[in-house]
């Protein structure tokens, strides 16, 4: 697992209250994680935040997945 | 139409002295302070530096462990007066033994908690991020986690009551007028059951800054707190603020009765009025104050010969105590020198929107128990009076039937009546 990945990883788990090994690249913020849109907002701020990128509503919206993050997020710090 | 009885089937409270309804009435009538100087931020350029907090820690040890009552990803998003409303209101409802099951038991439960500033420490906070990192950087529960009506809808999620769903902004009014519009409701057939009461976290730089700059707070005891809150004493300067909430559990009589409830005593009374003014001060006659007690008593039926005890608004301002006591001594008339009054803000400092709930239940348990908790630091009264303003010690006297006052900024007046069920 990349560096981005665990930081992602430990954001997801202090916002939601997760198990660390519960956070898989398949697992779905809301499916699988118990987060609500609104969790899902204040995650994607979270990661603005951690990274200092800009995620514009568009991409927001495709990240559902905590892969999704990580993939987004391993692009865009580049 | 006719009205319907409403009791009182559960207590709930988180306080400075305390956070379950034992602790807390034992620690008010053994006289103790929940004051202290401000430490968790600095006080040192406020006028003010005292509050009454909410001990933290086990709460087998009758402090408060917010774990116990609220997800720890669930309060990070709200201010902490809606954890004290969920506190409170757990607490109530276990007490009542009553839990929303079938849908019509839902649909026919609801909450009715108020608050007197609401999410003033989020304010304060995600202001200074909007001023600092931008729009971007606000929390999409900002929002909801500061409305001061979400105390009641989180109560309601939790604990699936779907009936009236509703709250009060009455600033030092608001327990009580919780307490009074949620009983209405049962008696008018809304609903048979309400958890209501108030909520308040006021303790930060920004409401000590402002209220101290309405000259309500006390600023000369900033070194020896547990004496600051002093109400009628000829040395008081200002209330204290105190923390936390306060919640009953109101039942329809027979519903009560039916389910083998424990009843604490019925709510006869409740009456409203407004000052009409100032936005501060009381008027010098209390006649506001006054008109709120005539008309509960009115409600209640009953003549003023009958009440045993008053729990005072009585914050320790200068202004305030001593035209509330010369109302009660007017609207009392013969009877003044047989009644027994206190104020518990002594003990517990001013918990503003949860003052008028902390205090109906601790009007309640003076009942329960016929003990009038005492006036700590009242040790020179500044006028003569028939009263018996029980200083210092708390009192055993029959009690059954007490009147709880709570009076607000802008003029609002509340009084409610609570009366022994035999």
């Amino acid at each position: 697992m990349s560096d981005i990945a665990d930081r992602v990883r430990k954001i997801v788990v202090e916002h939601l209250n997760v198990d660390a090994d519960k956070v898989t690249e398949k697992a779905s913020f809301i499916d699988d994680l118990g987060a609500d849109s609104l969790d899902q907002v204040e995650l994607v701020m979270a990661f603005e935040e951690e990274f200092s990128v800009e995620i514009p509503d568009d991409a927001a919206e495709s990240i559902q997945k905590f892969g999704d993050a990580v993939s987004f997020l391993e692009k865009a710090v580049k | 139409m006719k009205l319907r009885r409403v009791v009182v089937t559960g207590l709930g409270i988180v306080s400075p002295l305390g956070a379950n309804v034992e602790t807390v009435w034992k620690n008010i009538l053994d006289g103790k302070s929940g004051a202290k100087k401000v430490d968790e931020f600095d006080v040192s350029d406020l006028a003010c530096q005292i509050a009454c907090r909410i001990p933290l820690g086990d709460s087998a040890d009758g402090k408060f462990n917010p774990d116990d009552w609220m997800d720890v990803k669930e309060q990070r998003k709200v201010d902490p007066f809606i954890v004290y409303a969920m506190a409170a209101a757990g607490q109530a409802l276990q007490d009542s033994g009553f839990e929303a099951q079938t849908d019509e038991q839902k649909e026919r439960a609801g909450v009715l908690i108020g608050s007197g500033i609401g999410g003033v420490g989020g304010i304060y906070d995600a202001s200074i991020t909007l001023a600092e990192k931008g729009p971007r950087r606000i929390s999409p529960f900002f929002i909801p986690g500061r409305l001061i009506n979400l105390a009641s809808g989180y109560v309601s999620i939790r604990h699936g009551l779907k009936g009236p769903n509703h709250s009060v902004v009455t600033a030092c009014s608001t327990g009580a007028h919780a307490i009074g519009d949620a009983a209405r409701l049962i008696a008018l057939d809304d609903a048979d059951i309400m958890v209501a009461g108030g909520a308040e976290s006021p303790i930060n730089r920004l409401s000590l800054a402002g209220f101290a700059a309405c000259r309500a707070l006390s600023t000369g005891f900033n070194d020896d707190p547990q004496r600051a809150s002093r109400p009628y004493d000829k040395d008081r300067d200002g209330f204290v603020m105190g923390e936390g909430a306060g919640t009953v559990i109101l039942e329809e009589y027979e519903h009560a009765k039916a389910r083998g409830a424990k009843i604490y005593g019925e709510v006869v009374g409740y009456g409203l009025s407004g000052d009409a003014h100032h936005i501060t001060a009381p008027a010098a006659d209390g006649n506001g104050g006054y008109r709120s007690m005539q008309a509960a008593i009115k409600r209640a039926g009953m003549d003023v010969s009958e009440i045993d005890y008053v729990n005072a608004h009585g914050t320790s301002t200068p202004l305030g105590d001593e035209i509330e006591l010369g109302a009660v001594t007017r609207l009392m008339g013969d009877h003044a020198k047989n009644v027994t009054m206190s104020s518990t803000k002594s003990a517990v400092g001013h918990l503003l929107g949860a003052a008028g709930a902390v205090e109906a239940i601790f009007s309640i348990l003076a009942m329960r128990d016929n003990m009038a908790p005492p006036t700590i630091n009242l040790d020179n009264p500044s006028v003569e009076t028939e009263i018996d303003l029980v200083p210092n010690k708390s009192k055993a006297k029959e009690i059954n039937v007490a009147l709880s006052n709570s009076f607000g900024f802008g003029g609002t007046n509340a009084s409610l009546v609570f009366k022994k069920v035999s």
